[in-house]
């Protein structure tokens, strides 16, 4: 049982034989069934993309919706009832159901392929948070078709979402699908960690890493840190409706502004969370497509670092305006201006790529260059409200709706269009449309300035924020006219995705293994990849394995190919640890993930939920962990020991 | 699954601002109280009221009832000056239309009449409140607590107390 | 009052950060116009360094990387670093300088007034000379001009956030906490203000007005403020008085000098003295107020206020008696 990590200039054994073995051991078989009981990273990512694509799609009808009803005063289009609903929704949706799994579903894609590795480490757990995941949207979508949708706003501040001004169930619908989406991401976060931690491919040593991969390990970290707060929290706001606790009642000594403490103790990093790994893609983009690699590589990542931790430290400058000491506040003042810093560092260290590299004009690219003027504006912006007293103006002014569109659109969409171009050969072999994907391109760029600039001015004209309608006089009407006609063509932008995806996936360009001439391992296999990823697992010498290999990269050999067999290497250096046997498909997630469902839907209802759930969370874990017996790889180990 | 659970919801959910329309309330029947009457027993159909599966009306209700100091003789349903609310007795009947009544017309000894100062729909909205402190309303309609009831300090800052009814003697004389 | 007048003075009311009309409003203003411009350079010069960057002409034989150019790279992204520092140190310092600035003792000559947020209309209430009275008004706070006002900001039921940009930014009214702003309007006019704390169904109609005044005419209103309602001396408004106390009206307003008092909607003592019924949301006119009183829910579709259902005749005897009451 040794692990030969040498290059070999040919492999050991006839390749087609290793290949048809790998396929036969790693195959996912076509049908329902065997879809259900899919473990595959990479069939599992695309369902989480498909899905969290859809609802931003819905996210975004729900903003148009919402558009359409602000373009003039005293529109009767939604009452203050379902505009308030819609409002949530969309947030909710485009923070947890969109954002979040979105970035983690592409990490959850490109990691293992851009680390050499076969699959994720807990294939299973990856399965079971895509179900929870869905089990929460669809739990979101049905309660707001029924009327159910909550309307508390994605913040769900109390006294306001609490049992006195709330009736009915649609905090707890919001409470609760907040619950299932914070398992999905934990369980995410744990899949990235571990598998960059100990599935990375020989020699790729902590300071190879490409930067994606560090952009992913540092947001699963900061999943790992942040979401248990809002799952706390919104519990608390679960109990206090459900069985009359008093966690946020003034009168029995709990406090209101503790939710907001909590909350935001998340709600801040949250945005570093969706933001980081879109550094990610604009790294491996800036990289493939000006032909070198990121200029500052260390620089690169201690800044990404650095963004993680100081991340934690800004949560009160959500909360200027409570009356919160002025000497504490003036820390969160600084803090928040101090994360410009390693921002601006990386936007400088891009330019010095682009500057010093050939830069081809590719649409990825083109989304890289949006990216960077719309995020310098969401930062400027930014940096304005990190200041006490001008944040005491515009808070919650629609001031800051245009600040995070700007930072969240620019700095995360944005980027997140650039890698579907940029990945779309690789997941589906085939190339999406140049000429669409400008017109996307340029339309987007065009609406999202349209949209959200003029929403500067309205905050400062004194406009707040969530308000479902706005009286003639105040002169609000024409800015926000404005908007609404950004937003139509920001949708018009996604219809021209959305047909370029469904022309390129019918016919497009067949893309080749490497279309761009790319840096990193995930184009030195075929496209799509196969289930096993790499017939053979590389074993990487530099930064940029397939700029710096001018021949055929140095593989691994002595894997089995007749049973799931992966390599576990050590944490540091990527030395060859060990060899874990993998996981096979399996229907337990997926049961599991009902049994969580049950759990949580019910317990919306009344305490014994808990009594009906947990009994089937628990069959599902027990039939998940049940001992199937010796296969033929352990027989043969337990003999060979004897 | 979900769409079951959540199927029940639409009527819970739904915000009527506008209230019922004024002519299905200013007609009320007359009510009964008992099923006694001379001759042989009749039945009347049973009126619902509106509010009964409408988490919204409920809580309006609920607002409606401290505000308009109901809890001044009735307290937090548990009675005081008035008759406790939320026991299984009820003097002039259980069911919507009669407490409708109770409250619009007023009763003997202390009930005052509301229906000329309160209007129908919210005397509805008081009605459904007061059936679901006995639990005669789904679980899911009913109210959860309410954001100030207790009127004590929290508990952390009141001076320390020694139990009244204690055999230990004072500190003092231990020895 | 009439109908254009009080649509006129909607119209004057002015509601933007960027008109200030206070000494921190001034201020914060100043440090607006420094962030602005400040920003507006650094974007033309990160965006021209990147458009620079990707579109300069490059030779054919243009090398990637050299160690010199690196090196010179590495020079210019910690110059650019060390810039970005700099800048932001200063805005730091400036910031802290004006948060101490409008955060400073208004001393103790400011007029006290105490702000109550209710779902959703303010209660503004001024201390009287004997401390256990208030005079109490609503949606309207009257300031003289020229002297700093203190205000005491409670909330009953949700958080809310009193912000009328044009005098003081703002601050959340929290339940269970007591928050206190103090600010002071410079020169006279009607300044217009909403809650900017998201508080349900009709969080965008709750606006208010303050309206700044100089100090003689301001203590002629508060004097007024202070009275009793007017008793009524026509047929028609005794009789509108008497439909205001048998009806549903009187189970949430109060009106000074009468049995009604209630305090679970607007005190409408001084009613007709007000600009705008319904929170800062209509002009207050006759017809205003009598489709607000009967169908307050077309209005503002959640607001407290139930339908009514009134005959004319009662109708219009209540609006004559509310119409009294200066």
């Amino acid at each position: 049982m040794t692990v030969r990590a040498e290059a070999y200039p040919e492999p050991l054994e006839p390749y087609e034989e290793v290949r048809e073995e790998l396929e036969r051991t790693w195959e996912q078989p076509p049908g329902l069934w065997h879809w259900l009981r899919s473990v595959d990273h990479k069939s599992i990512a695309k369902r989480y993309i498909v899905t969290a694509f859809l609802f931003f799609v819905l996210a975004g009808l729900e903003a148009a919706v919402m558009r359409a009803q602000l373009s003039r005063p005293e529109n009767h289009l939604l009452g203050p009832d379902a505009y308030n609903q819609f409002f949530t929704v969309h947030g909710v949706t485009m923070m947890f159901l969109f954002a979040v799994p979105i970035m983690q579903a592409m990490g959850l894609y490109f990691v293992p392929l851009m680390i050499g590795a076969r699959n994720v480490a807990f294939p299973r757990l990856n399965a079971y948070g895509y179900w929870v995941y869905l089990a929460g949207g669809l739990f979101l979508y049905i309660a707001f078709f029924l009327n159910t949708g909550p309307d508390v706003g994605w913040f769900g501040y109390v006294p306001l979402s609490g049992p006195g001004f709330s009736p009915g169930k649609r905090a707890d619908v919001y409470a609760q699908s907040i619950t299932f989406t914070e398992i999905a991401a934990l369980a995410g976060s744990v899949e990235v960690i571990v598998t960059v931690f100990k599935n990375r491919a020989p020699g790729m040593t902590l300071n190879r890493m490409p930067l994606f991969v560090w952009a992913m390990l540092i947001q699963a970290f900061m999943v790992l840190f942040a979401m248990p707060w809002v799952a706390t929290v919104t519990q608390f706001l679960a109990m206090d409706r459900l069985v009359a606790t008093h966690f946020f009642n003034p009168a029995e000594g709990g406090d209101a502004l503790l939710w907001q403490h909590l909350f935001w103790f998340f709600g801040h990093p949250e945005v570093y969370i969706i933001f980081i790994p879109a550094l990610g893609f604009v790294s491996s983009i800036v990289a493939t497509f000006t032909r070198r690699p990121v200029f500052g590589y260390p620089v690169m990542v201690l800044s990404m670092i650095a963004t993680g931790f100081l991340g934690f430290g800004l949560w009160v400058h959500h909360m200027f305006a409570t009356g919160l000491p002025q000497l504490g506040q003036s820390f969160f003042t600084g803090a928040s201006m101090m994360i410009a810093i390693p921002s601006g560092i990386q936007i400088f260290c891009w330019i010095a790529t682009i500057w010093s590299g050939r830069p081809r004009f590719t649409v990825p690219f083109l989304f890289v260059l949006g990216f960077v003027v719309l995020f310098i504006i969401g930062g400027f912006t930014g940096v304005m409200i990190a200041s006490v007293p001008f944040d005491q103006q515009v808070h919650d002014s629609y001031f800051i709706v245009a600040h995070f569109h700007y930072v969240l659109i620019g700095g995360a969409v944005f980027p997140l269009f650039g890698a579907f171009y940029y990945w779309f050969p690789k997941v589906t072999g085939r190339m999406l449309s140049e000429t669409l994907g400008r017109w996307n391109f340029w339309l987007f760029f065009i609406g999202m300035n349209l949209t959200f600039f003029p929403m500067h001015q309205l905050g400062l004209d004194g406009m707040p924020r969530r308000v479902y309608t706005y009286l003639p006089e105040t002169g609000w009407g024409d800015l926000n006219l404005l908007a609404t006609i950004g937003a139509v063509t920001i949708a018009i932008s996604m219809v021209i995705f959305v047909i370029n995806v469904i022309v390129s996936l019918r016919g497009g360009v067949l893309a080749g293994d490497d279309p761009w001439g790319g840096e990193t391992l995930e184009w030195a296999t075929s496209s799509p990849p196969r289930p096993y990823n790499f017939p053979y697992i590389p074993v990487v010498t530099s930064r940029s394995p397939i700029w710096d290999e001018s021949e055929e990269l140095p593989v691994v050999t002595g894997l089995r190919t007749d049973v799931r067999d992966v390599l576990v290497t050590t944490l540091l250096d990527a030395e060859p640890d060990s060899r874990h046997r993998h996981p096979i498909p399996s229907i337990w997630p997926l049961l599991t993930a009902i049994g969580t469902t049950v759990l949580f839907v019910t317990l919306i209802f009344t305490p014994w939920g808990a009594v009906i759930g947990t009994p089937l969370f628990l069959l599902g874990l027990l039939g998940w962990g049940w001992p199937r017996g010796r296969d033929k790889w352990e027989q043969q180990l337990v003999e060979s020991e004897a | 699954m979900l769409g079951l659970c959540l199927g029940i919801a639409c009527e819970r959910e739904e915000r009527n601002f506008q209230g019922i329309p004024p002519s299905a309330s200013a007609s009320m029947p007359p009510v009964r109280e008992s099923e006694l009457q001379p001759g042989p027993p009749t039945r009347s159909a049973p009126i619902s009221g509106p509010y009964e599966e409408n988490a919204y009306g409920v809580s309006q209700g609920k607002t409606l009832y401290n505000q308009y100091n109901c809890s001044g003789c009735h307290f937090q349903g548990g009675g005081g000056i008035g008759p406790p609310l939320m026991d299984a007795d009820w003097i002039y009947g259980s069911r919507p239309e009669n407490i409708f009544e109770t409250i619009a017309e007023g009763r003997p000894n202390g009930m005052p009449a509301f229906g000329r100062k309160i209007n129908a729909d919210q005397i509805w909205q008081l009605v459904a409140y007061v059936r679901s402190m006995s639990g005669l309303l789904r679980k899911d309609v009913a109210p959860g607590r309410s954001d100030d009831m207790q009127v004590r300090p929290q508990e952390q800052s009141t001076p320390k107390a020694r139990p009244v009814h204690s055999a230990l003697p004072p500190a003092s004389e231990r020895q | 009052m009439s109908a254009a007048g009080s649509l006129l003075t909607l119209v004057q009311q002015s509601h933007s950060v960027l008109n200030p009309a206070g000494p921190q409003t001034r201020m914060i203003d100043r440090l607006w116009d420094a962030m602005y411009l400040t920003s507006i350079v650094v974007f033309v010069l990160v965006v021209g360094a990147l458009l620079w960057s990707a579109f300069r002409r490059r030779a054919i034989d243009d090398p990637p990387q050299t160690p010199a150019r690196e090196q010179s790279l590495k020079t210019v992204v910690a110059g650019a670093t060390g810039l970005t520092i700099l800048v932001l140190l200063g805005f730091l310092v400036y910031d802290v300088a004006v948060g101490r600035q409008i955060t400073r003792n208004p001393g103790a000559q400011a007029l006290q007034i105490r702000v109550t947020g209710h779902q959703w209309w303010w209660e503004v209430q001024y201390r009287d000379s004997i401390a256990k009275d208030w005079a109490t008004t609503a949606n309207e706070i009257h300031i003289p001009t020229g002297r700093p006002v203190a205000l005491e900001l409670r909330s009953t039921d949700v958080i809310h956030s009193f912000w009328p940009p044009d005098l003081t930014p703002k601050r959340d009214l929290i339940p269970g906490n007591v928050n206190s702003l103090w600010f002071r309007a410079d020169s006279a006019g009607v300044y217009r203000g909403q809650c900017a704390e998201f508080c349900g169904q009709q969080h965008a109609k709750m606006g208010f007005l303050v309206i700044a005044e100089p100090p003689d005419r301001f203590a002629l209103w508060l004097a007024r403020q202070r009275d009793t309602a007017q008793t009524p001396t026509t047929d028609l408004t005794r009789r509108g008085q008497e439909v205001f106390l048998g009806s549903t009206c009187v189970m949430c307003h109060a009106i000074g000098g009468t049995p009604a008092g209630s305090r679970i909607g607007p005190d409408l003592t001084h009613l007709a003295s007000r600009r705008t019924i319904a929170a800062g949301t209509l002009p207050n006119t006759r017809g205003n107020l009598a489709g607000w009183i009967l169908d307050p829910q077309r209005i503002k579709p959640g607001t407290r206020m139930p339908p009514n259902q009134l005959s004319p005749a009662d109708l219009h005897a209540l609006l004559a008696y509310l119409e009294t009451l200066k």
